[in-house]
């Protein structure tokens, strides 16, 4: 089996219709916020065996990691990284915010009828 | 920022670590990241239990039973009612949407590391079975309409789909994370039950050395397994109507050093390959609840007509729906039938077992009826008979209908009695 086959494979459905118990939309979302939050955990404890890995190889010392103080320029690059992924994560908020200013604005569709008028 | 006083491990109540689970030749191979993932769902299933449940009873008391009393002017009479009016339920909502998507999130997580393994695992599988009489297929048997229609448990393909000559992967699937439902609460090989029959027997039939067992329904066996290690001097037999957990089934039987035990590939409600009174000892274990009404009354017909004179049958399942047990309790044990793919799950549970045993042969005074929690090893997972949390319908907790039969062999079996020298 391919590893293609195999990701395809493991995602099936199960047979028999699937009970929802919210609107289709909010479940969807929830379901996709929770694989996200399973991941953010599998993450968090690939981070918790790297540290432990390396505090018994002597590289890394109990309490460091909440000691570390950036240096400025660090703290600083650190800071941006936040900003971005913040920007990219809410991309939708801004978009929504940006379409609220530009009231009355047409649908792609809308323009398509109009620029393919009668010939 | 001053780091927090970790937590006294005594404190600790939860799952434990999913390496505590025992492995074997034809246990899957695991990353970090896939034991994690188990060990998150174990957590999450137990956070529901635990944290999330209790918000739901307290919303049925305070909200959806006073409002149902006054929709049909007196008390709900059964826990259909119960269930329709939860349906309408913010916090049985949130929750359920929580539970059926943790089952298909475990069932994504164990699926895919099974099956980028599933060539692998099945010729460790062939390698050690290779030739041995102890599995015993049957490709012409049909798979029956209960197991097929719907994939118990959201188990897409249920135990019975296999994608290539050979396929293991149902089983290794079912075997490697289940753990994610029971919290670890049925022990390192996830044979607390099988340990728990043993004990029950010893302590109440001290005298019983039975010499030919039947276990009926045992996709790996989890719970075959111990009876077979404490009576080592019987012939265990063991069926089931899919091919791939029975492959998988002998290979770790083998692997873990079992060898009074083969595997026979055939359906419970038509032993025909088995003989009247072949069996000291007939068991199910978790099986019940998969059937349908009328298989329920062949699987009964046949472990009479199977049973010798003197033999014992022993059904573990969870608890029936007892007049004193809550109907919220009963509505929230139904959740598995209707939102988890156990659809026989809710009649069962309200089936009159002395009767059905009655009709298929038993007499009244030959039933035996008994409590028993899983028995694991506790230094390393969690003891069932002292976890308060209820997980309605998941815990390892159950109870045991079965029969002693009359060594006098005359009961009410009609054309399935026979008797025996």
């Amino acid at each position: 089996m391919s590893l293609a086959q195999a990701l395809q494979a493991a995602g099936n459905k199960p047979a028999g219709k699937r009970p929802y118990f919210l609107e289709a939309e909010v479940e969807r979302v929830l379901a996709v916020t929770m694989a996200v939050v399973q991941e953010l955990a599998v993450a968090r404890q690939r981070v918790d065996t790297l540290e432990r890995l390396l505090q018994a190889r002597g590289v890394l010392h109990e309490g460091e990691i909440d000691a570390f103080a950036p240096t400025p320029a660090a703290a600083t690059e650190r800071a941006q990284w936040t900003q971005e992924y913040l920007a990219r994560v809410l991309r939708i908020v801004q978009q929504e915010a940006e379409a609220a200013l530009a009231a009355g604005e047409p649908a792609s569709e809308d323009v398509a009828r109009e620029v393919s008028g009668p010939a | 920022m001053k780091k927090m006083d970790p937590p006294p491990a005594a404190a600790y109540d939860g799952p434990p670590d999913y390496r505590a689970v025992g492995r074997h030749a034809v246990f899957p191979q695991t990353t970090h990241d896939e034991i994690e993932r188990i060990n998150f769902l174990a957590q999450l299933n137990r956070h529901l239990s635990a944290r999330v449940v209790p918000g739901v009873a307290a919303a049925y008391e305070a909200r959806v039973l006073p409002a149902l009393r006054e929709s049909l002017g007196r008390e709900p009479r059964d826990r259909h009612e119960v269930r329709r009016a939860l349906l309408g339920e913010p916090a049985f909502r949130t929750w359920s949407a929580l539970r059926r998507l943790t089952m298909e999130q475990r069932q994504q997580a164990g699926r895919w590391t099974v099956l980028r393994q599933a060539g692998a695992l099945a010729d460790k599988a062939a390698a050690l079975t290779k030739d041995d009489p102890r599995l015993q297929l049957d490709p012409a048997l049909a798979i029956p309409r209960y197991v097929s229609a719907v994939d118990h448990h959201c188990m897409p393909g249920s135990y019975h789909a296999q994608r290539f000559h050979g396929d293991v992967s149902a089983g290794a699937n079912y075997d490697h994370a289940g753990f994610v439902t029971t919290g670890g609460l049925l022990g390192r090989y996830s044979d607390g039950g099988g340990h728990a029959v043993v004990q029950w027997v010893r302590r109440n039939l001290p005298d019983f050395q039975p010499r030919a067992i039947l276990e009926i329904g045992c996709t790996v066996g989890h719970s075959t397994l111990p009876i077979a290690q404490a009576f080592g001097d019987a012939e265990v037999v063991c069926v089931d109507v899919a091919a791939p957990v029975l492959r998988y089934a002998l290979a770790r039987a083998i692997s873990l050093g079992v060898d009074n035990v083969r595997f026979v590939q055939a359906n419970g409600e038509h032993l025909t390959g088995f003989a009247d009174a072949s069996f000291d000892w007939i068991q199910t274990t978790m099986f019940l609840h998969e059937l349908s009404a009328s298989a329920l009354a062949a699987v009964f017909m046949e472990t009479h007509r199977l049973l010798k004179p003197g033999g014992v049958v022993l059904h573990v399942e969870q608890p029936q729906y007892a007049k004193d047990m809550p109907l919220f309790e009963q509505a929230m044990r139904d959740w598995d039938a209707f939102y988890n793919n156990e659809p026989f799950w809710s009649r069962l549970h309200e089936l009159d077992l002395d009767a059905a045993m009655q009709r298929a042969g038993f007499s009244r005074d030959e039933l035996v009826h008994a409590k028993v929690h899983a028995v694991v090893d506790t230094t390393l997972f969690p003891d069932a008979a002292s976890d308060d949390a209820e997980d309605y319908g998941r815990k390892a907790a159950w109870h045991v209908t079965g029969a002693v039969k009359s060594r006098s062999a005359t009961g009410a079996a009609g054309a399935h009695d026979r008797s025996v020298s």
